[in-house]
């Protein structure tokens, strides 16, 4: 289907069931419930991130992942992205289709740029670059172009790039009954949602979500067909071996400058999405440990996979989420069956990570993964699979399947 | 007129001279076989053909046209292929996938934005690089990462990916270096049935006698960076200016 | 030209910092080969090691002090630090006063200490790994060390004063002849500066004269060759990577009272201090120190206010700026060794 072979289109397809039906599958526990207010995940602004965040990686790993470049420094071309949309909110109006294709043409036009000097070297001073453009970006996004005193203000600086009522708005309205106009795609709010009950669970179908999720598998089909395509082959061909791609007659240079720009763009796309579901946006997410994020996120899901990044993306978010949602007395409640004193104890402990500690688990999680799985979840996948055909029919010799 | 034509070429490092007034005339369709002692400076010599490394002085010609400045991959898409001392090849890729890389980069050029169309719809590559495996008589390990293969097969794969390219040269740097006795007399009998059955240059540079002596039906002797004698086989073998460098080494 | 004076006063010792974590990083880098993205954490520990000394020092007991009465008429609850009961007053607030100091010498062994677990524990099984790993890894290692640090105590900085002698400011201006104010430079950034080119000084001389040293410049020579003469140079790494934490450690807790210890100062510090590192050149210790110095001084004259009216934000970027150049006219940066990391 779509030029997929039989494995791709399955994975597509269940990628799309999960995108489209997520509202249900993230909310499995009855509204008002406590286990609801834990895990249930279906409220729009964390799925948005969700599948945004997804496109981000997507994007990453054809950088990194096929050509095994680490760019230290994506988180630029994200800023870039949500700036760009903003100004398009502020300026011409309120539909989000312009405000995402200037933010993917920003950040391409940027990726260009870096990507080109950047590109000159590789390895370790490849990843240096990149994490030079982009702090010369954030602390110009922090300072100069953002100092509201003076005449470069295109960031706003610490307090973010937002809407103003005085905005012009040339083919929108610059206020609606004296509040700010909504973000929309011809004329459906992204901010409208409807609900669904059904007994005691309620379902929210967000515009915004759907119009993110749609970009998502859009983007997830775009990298399929690159991983599967001649250039997808010649960038894993980049990050085996250069020497060989030299003389057989291939030149690395455009092949490596056009995976970044794209995976910029994608970058940028992602950037352009935050700021059409929440039009706000700060120089906090150019910083380096931002772009650092994107990486750990990446590495989570599992290197040069195609479902790799969505799963990080996710899991990421989710466990985000989850983490920052349990406080000391969620963890009483959990350990209440324990006698006091140990409770106390165990709950004293695991206070450092969870709520604002979440931080903590995720790093010491990433380490974890680093060290042990290389290759992520996708890898944890698979050597669960392998630990259980094995059980199954441990007499049968068991064919090795290129990683996917 | 040769296909290759190195003239007055001369390198120098620092306080070394690598090579001094090279003259080479490698003949279409001939084995020639650039020898010498260590340090007589071969892969220097094989560096300034390939775009490695720019001579100080002098010109090389590919058929008519100079390399000099030229970087490696516009020098093989010129039509010479390179095959290496140690195997390079695509460890992480399947043996399969080495060997389309080569097709595309024949036909394609050095780049081209190929990235909608999946690899597998593109049956006239697939098949040459089929029929290539054939030759190569890898067609059982297509589906193998090339980094799991033996030595030997990785020489094959290598020499095979070079082929597929159709060079008018094949550059081979001593490509039985490391070798078991079986694994060199094996490589000896494909560039062999190369050199008969397709129409192609191929220079070798090489240690191993036997090698040499066994294919080349010209030869270069390089000493101290300059070349000493080129002449036929059973000229060298006798020429006491040989057996002088070679002994002038080992004494 | 007091203007110029200053600015490189000014950039001395922000240098210095740079200069004294640069070294480690390339001290690491040259002899065990591996980029240490938790270096910068290293460098919060030690400023931390001052802050949790001066809490040290300042635990007291209350006493009920009947000759005095608080608002509503009961003795007046007196905190006394234990160090003032035991050392007598005058000599227990010294401690006190001088605990930033005193905390040089706490935080070597708990530096050296954390500096061998790091290498024994982790760094160790990243050797033969790709440096893309090492990073990530060491990455994670800081974001967990921040973290922990931030758990423990809490997200605002910590002011940690100096000495009291140390509090004032000297007035270069008035000595050189210039209108007084002109050039007011604090004093702890002198002694900062000082301690710097000391332990920059110690560290050169143990690689120089020392037999150890002598093996471990070897080492980052040519890996290879050394171990092959029988020499474990494996251990010789991990005391290597234990002293290139305390030099980080040491550079922390010193910078404590320049800029209030936080959680996140090992961040900030740590991509400034890869540049210098590049700048440089990867894998050269004079280049790493001379680099930290001149960028630091070249920060603080584009922080003047004449430099930023003609370029405004170039304060911000020109490092990097400066880095980037470097890095693609002269990738082996000023005094590196040609082929380090080119891969």
């Amino acid at each position: 289907m779509l030029g997929l072979n039989k494995k791709d289109t399955t994975l597509l397809l269940v990628v799309m069931a999960l995108a489209l039906f997520a509202p249900f599958i993230l909310n499995p526990f009855p509204e008002g419930s406590s286990l609801a207010q834990m895990f249930n995940a279906g409220y729009p602004d964390l799925m948005q991130r969700f599948v945004i965040y997804g496109i981000l990686v997507i994007g990453f790993n054809i950088l990194f992942g096929l050509t095994g470049y680490l760019s230290f420094g994506h988180a630029a071309f994200l800023g870039i992205g949500s700036y760009s949309a903003v100004w398009v909110f502020k300026l011409i109006g309120m539909n989000v289709i312009p405000a995402i294709l200037l933010s993917m043409v920003m950040a391409g036009i940027f990726a260009l740029l870096i990507g080109y000097i950047s590109l000159r070297r590789s390895g370790i001073y490849f990843s240096i670059l990149t994490l030079a453009f982009a702090q010369m970006s954030y602390n110009l996004a922090y300072s100069v172009l953002g100092n509201p005193a003076s005449n470069y203000n295109l960031t706003n600086g610490e307090t973010g790039l937002q809407l103003l009522l005085d905005d012009p708005r040339i083919l929108g309205v610059s206020s609606v009954d004296g509040s700010l106009p909504v973000t929309s795609f011809f004329g459906l709010a992204m901010r409208d949602s409807y609900q669904l009950e059904i007994g005691s669970w309620l379902f929210t179908f967000n515009v915004g979500y759907y119009l993110c999720a749609i970009i998502m598998l859009i983007s997830f089909y775009i990298s399929i067909r690159i991983f599967r395509s001649p250039f997808g082959m010649m960038l894993r061909a980049v990050k085996s071996n250069q020497q060989r791609m030299n003389y057989t007659g291939l030149n690395t240079k455009p092949y490596l400058l056009a995976a970044f720009v794209i995976s910029g763009i994608y970058a940028g796309l992602a950037g352009g999405l935050l700021s059409s579901m929440d039009p706000l946006a700060g120089a906090e997410r150019m910083h380096w440990t931002a772009s650092g994020e994107i990486v750990i996120m990446a590495i989570l899901g599992g290197v040069g996979t195609l479902i790799g990044p969505i799963l990080g993306a996710g899991f990421n978010e989710y466990f985000k989420n989850i983490l920052s949602k349990i406080n000391d007395d969620v963890l009483h409640a959990w350990l209440a069956f324990l006698p006091d004193g140990l409770e106390n104890f165990f709950v004293g402990i695991m206070h450092y990570f969870v709520g604002k500690g979440w931080h903590l688990t995720l790093g010491l999680l990433f380490m974890l993964v680093i060290i042990f799985l290389p290759g992520g979840l996708v890898e944890g996948g698979q050597r669960l699979m392998k630990w259980f055909s094995r059980k199954d029919k441990n007499a049968t010799e068991t064919k090795t399947t290129p990683a996917e | 007129m040769g296909i290759l034509e190195v003239k007055n070429v001369g390198k120098r490092f620092g306080g070394l001279q690598a090579l001094s007034d090279v003259n080479l005339s490698v003949k279409e369709n001939s084995v020639h076989a650039i020898i010498g002692p260590n340090g007589a400076g071969k892969s220097t010599l094989l560096n300034c053909l390939v775009g490695k490394l720019i001579p100080d002085t002098g010109s090389v010609m590919f058929d008519g046209q100079s390399v000099l400045g030229r970087a490696p991959y516009e020098i093989n898409q010129m039509g010479i292929s390179r095959v290496f001392q140690t195997p390079e090849i695509f460890g992480d890729l399947t043996v399969m996938e080495n060997m389309l890389i080569p097709i595309f980069a024949k036909r394609d050029g050095a780049f081209r934005m190929h990235a909608i169309e999946a690899v597998s719809s593109e049956t006239g590559i697939n098949e040459q690089a089929e029929k290539m495996l054939e030759e190569m008589n890898m067609v059982d390990k297509r589906h193998m990462n090339a980094a799991a293969l033996s030595r030997g097969d990785k020489r094959r794969l290598e020499i095979g990916m070079c082929l597929s390219q159709e060079p008018r040269l094949l550059l081979l740097d001593e490509p039985t270096a490391g070798m078991a006795r079986a694994d060199t007399n094996n490589t000896i009998d494909l560039l062999k049935q190369i050199s008969d059955e397709r129409d192609i240059t191929i220079a070798i540079i090489e240690h191993d006698m036997h090698v040499v002596f066994s294919l080349a039906n010209r030869i270069t002797v390089l000493a101290q960076g300059t070349p000493l004698v080129e002449d036929d086989p059973e000229n060298i073998r006798g020429n006491p200016k040989v057996r002088e460098a070679y002994l002038g080494e080992s004494a | 030209m007091d203007a110029i004076l200053l600015q490189i006063l000014n950039g001395l010792d922000k240098g210095s910092a740079y200069a004294l974590i640069a070294l480690g990083l390339t001290l690491i880098f040259g002899t065990l080969g591996v980029v240490n993205f938790a270096h910068g954490a290293l460098f919060m520990i030690g400023a931390f090691c001052a802050v949790t000394l001066q809490r040290i020092f300042k635990l007291s007991f209350e006493t009920l002090d009947p000759t005095q009465k608080d608002f509503l008429g009961n003795p007046l609850k007196v905190k006394t630090p234990y160090v003032e009961s035991w050392f007598g007053p005058e000599m227990g607030a010294a401690i006190i006063d001088w605990s930033v100091p005193l905390a040089i010498l706490f935080s070597i062994p708990i530096m050296l200490a954390i500096g061998y677990i790091m290498e024994r524990g982790l760094i160790k099984h990243f050797y033969k790994r790709p440096h893309a790993d090492q990073i990530l890894v060491t990455f994670g290692l800081a974001i967990v060390l921040q973290e922990i640090i931030k758990a423990v105590y809490g997200a605002n900085p910590i002011p940690t004063p100096a000495p009291e002698v140390f509090r004032g400011s000297f007035d270069f201006g008035v000595m050189l002849g210039f209108d007084p104010n002109a050039i007011i430079y604090p004093y702890w950034r002198m002694v900062y500066f000082a301690f710097a080119a000391v332990i920059i000084g110690a560290v050169f001389a143990f690689l120089q004269f020392t037999t150890f040293g002598m093996v471990v410049r070897a080492g980052m020579a040519d890996r290879e060759t050394v171990g092959l003469l029988g020499i474990n140079i494996d251990r010789r790494f991990t005391i290597m990577f234990g002293i290139a934490a305390a030099v980080a450690g040491l550079a922390g807790v010193m910078y404590a009272p320049i800029n209030s210890p936080n959680y996140h100062m090992g961040m900030d510090f740590l991509v400034l201090s890869f540049v210098v590192v590049v700048v440089g050149g990867m894998g050269s210790l004079p280049g790493a120190v001379l680099a930290g110095f001149m960028l630091g001084i070249l920060e603080a004259f584009a922080s003047m206010n004449e430099v930023k009216s003609i370029l405004p934000g170039i304060d911000q970027i020109i490092i990097y700026l400066v880095a980037i150049i470097i890095i693609l006219t002269r990738p082996r940066g000023l005094m590196g060794r040609k082929g380090v990391m080119e891969d």
